[in-house]
């Protein structure tokens, strides 16, 4: 299958400052794919030039196998068959109901067909009686669903996405997620979003693409991304708080002992011995006890408390066992073990929950 | 000193007198400026809103250039037309030279760079979001202007309101290309200057209250119409 939108090797710059540089980028019909990474990385550049608002330096944009010419009625033609809800939402000073309309309107509907579109998706993003008012009038959550609403009566086939709940509420965030996930999947709708919240990401996507520094530098599903991130910029940006340097001593059969500052990890991998390589440990696959309890987890490490920083429900226990450890566990079990600083404790984790990667690769 | 407070009071008595002559001129002077501001302003809302949003080469020298403009005086307008449609001049042949179209040609000139002027800087006050909201949502090149002209409607109306200002308060270019003939090109202020230099102080004072007084009125219309 061809993929509808495909980015080949896309460069683009403003005043001198490269943002993208040479990213290759394909999504088929249906997909839903969220662009991770740092602000500043270059999402909401990739996205504008996707919409077509941009004409990238370098490189090409081909949408249904078509290349898109840089300049010409065409690209207004297929600008039409997407919908972009950009961060900074702008709700038109209209009222709510002609805000929604517009885009249908500028592509010559017909006033009652419109009216019954309108209704229906005010309805669905729950502004049923709001239709008369200024947006300008709106709370943010409210504006976010007119802006939703503005581009979901479209039935666009391609919905582009950028920091959609930034500046949101929880409650709001939520209903924002769920109207997506929901009329994206009624309509088969393409789904294109930048996020730099992971779990959003890892909630909407079918895929996930790592963007740093204008590079797309892993895609793949979540599990791929947040297990086996490839590179240290990667595995920090996702989470994986731990990430060791060491020595691969011994090797067998896809198993390996790394040995970190004089420590051996067991870890699954298929490096052989001698290789510098990167042993990777999310905080969570981290247990923390008193006693050396060996269970199926293969790594018991003796270490010695040095802080502990309360995160709403969760504490972060910082520990050294010859190096820098971070653990995350319930504050319930922090306070059960009585976590100090100057506690002796035992870091357990599992040899499959540490990830080895090659040193030097990708950056 | 007492001429002000005469004139005033014979401005109210010509008001209210409905007197016929006063009514011609100031009916006049509302013809040509408005129909001056109305063509102006067709082209200068539309031109504007291009050299707002699209790039090219010598933008800024030439929203430079345009703002220069707002200082020219009518009275240069006036000589330069004057040259212009008078019989051996280029555009001789209209025949147009001490009539009121030659007025309105030559108030249009005056105001155009005012709201060429002003319409781009109205529209740089509305957040380049917008635009960019809408060309994401479909609009085309047209409608993504008239959108973002609305957005900036009350900026918009300012504009309009000083270019018919400027028009309706000059005096140079219409007495130049106008010829201030009675019952054909006399305006207001055309008129103004010439009871003042007949020393009728008073109705010179009293023209020039009722010209205001026509403003006002203009400003309430126009004010009510983009409340709407």
């Amino acid at each position: 299958m061809k993929p509808l939108i495909e980015a080949a090797s896309i460069s683009h710059g403003y005043g001198g400052r490269k943002v993208l540089q040479g990213l290759d980028l394909s999504i088929d019909k249906g997909e839903a794919f969220a662009l991770i990474g740092p602000t500043g990385a270059g999402k909401t550049t990739l996205l504008r030039i996707i919409d077509l608002l941009e004409v990238p330096d370098a490189g090409e944009v081909y949408f249904d196998g078509r290349r898109i010419p840089r300049s010409g009625k065409e690209r207004l033609d297929i600008r039409r068959r997407m919908s972009f809800i950009h961060q900074k939402t702008r709700v038109f000073d209209l009222s709510v109901y002609d805000n929604v309309a517009c885009g249908l309107r500028w592509r010559g509907w017909e006033r009652n067909k419109i009216a019954e579109k309108v209704d229906h998706i005010l309805e669905m993003v729950g502004l049923t009686g709001y239709a008369k008012r200024n947006a300008r009038t709106l709370s943010g959550g409210e504006a976010q669903r007119v802006a939703l609403a503005r581009a979901l009566v479209l039935e666009p086939e391609v919905l582009l996405l950028d920091e959609p709940t930034a500046n949101l509420d929880p409650v709001s965030t939520a209903k924002i997620e769920q109207l997506v996930s929901c009329l994206a999947r009624e309509h088969n709708t393409t789904l294109i979003m930048a996020t730099h919240d992971m779990s959003q990401g890892q909630q909407l996507a079918d895929r996930i693409g790592v963007l740093l520094d204008g590079r797309l530098i892993q895609a793949g599903n979540a599990a791929n991304i947040f297990r086996s991130p490839q590179g240290k910029e990667v595995a920090r940006f996702v989470g994986m708080e731990n990430i060791l340097e060491g020595v691969v001593m011994t090797g067998n059969e896809g198993t390996v002992m790394v040995n970190v500052s004089g420590n051996a990890i067991q870890a699954v991998s298929d490096y052989s011995v001698g290789k510098e390589v990167y042993a990777c440990v999310r905080p969570e696959d981290i247990t923390v006890s008193l006693s050396n309890t060996r269970s199926s987890a293969r790594n018991s490490l003796q270490a010695e408390v040095t802080r502990v920083t309360t995160l709403g429900p969760l504490s972060r226990v910082e520990m050294n066992c010859g190096f820098r450890l971070v653990a995350l566990v319930t504050r319930m079990s922090a306070e059960e073990l009585d976590l100090q600083v100057g506690k002796e404790v035992y870091a357990t984790f599992k040899a499959t929950g540490v990830h080895v990667m090659e040193r030097g690769i990708s950056q | 000193m007492t001429e002000i407070w005469d004139g005033l009071t014979r401005a109210v008595q010509l008001i209210i007198s409905f007197d016929p002559e006063v009514l011609e001129i100031a009916g006049r002077s509302l013809r040509i400026s408005g129909t001056a501001c109305l063509l102006a302003s067709l082209i200068c809302l539309p031109l504007g809103s291009l050299i707002h949003f699209r790039h090219f080469r010598g933008k800024r020298v030439l929203i430079n250039i345009i703002q220069t403009l707002f200082s020219v005086p009518a009275v240069v307008i006036g000589l330069l037309l004057l040259v212009v449609f008078s019989r051996a001049g280029p555009l001789g042949e209209l025949g147009i030279l001490f009539t009121p179209a030659a007025m309105v040609v030559g108030q249009m000139i005056l105001i155009i760079p005012l709201l060429l002027g002003l319409t781009i800087s109205a529209l740089s006050g509305v957040s380049k979001e917008t635009a960019d909201t809408a060309i994401s949502l479909g609009a085309s090149e047209f409608q993504t202007i008239w959108l973002v002209l609305r957005e900036a409607k009350y900026a918009v109306l300012a504009a309009v309101i000083m270019g018919f200002g400027r028009a309706i308060s000059e005096v140079g270019c219409a007495l130049m290309v106008g010829g201030n003939i009675k019952g054909a090109t006399r305006i207001i202020t055309t008129a103004i200057a010439l009871e003042a230099g007949k020393g009728e102080l008073e109705l010179a004072i009293a023209l020039g209250a009722i010209l205001l007084f026509l403003a006002l009125i203009i400003n309430i219309v126009l004010n009510r119409l983009q409340e709407r």
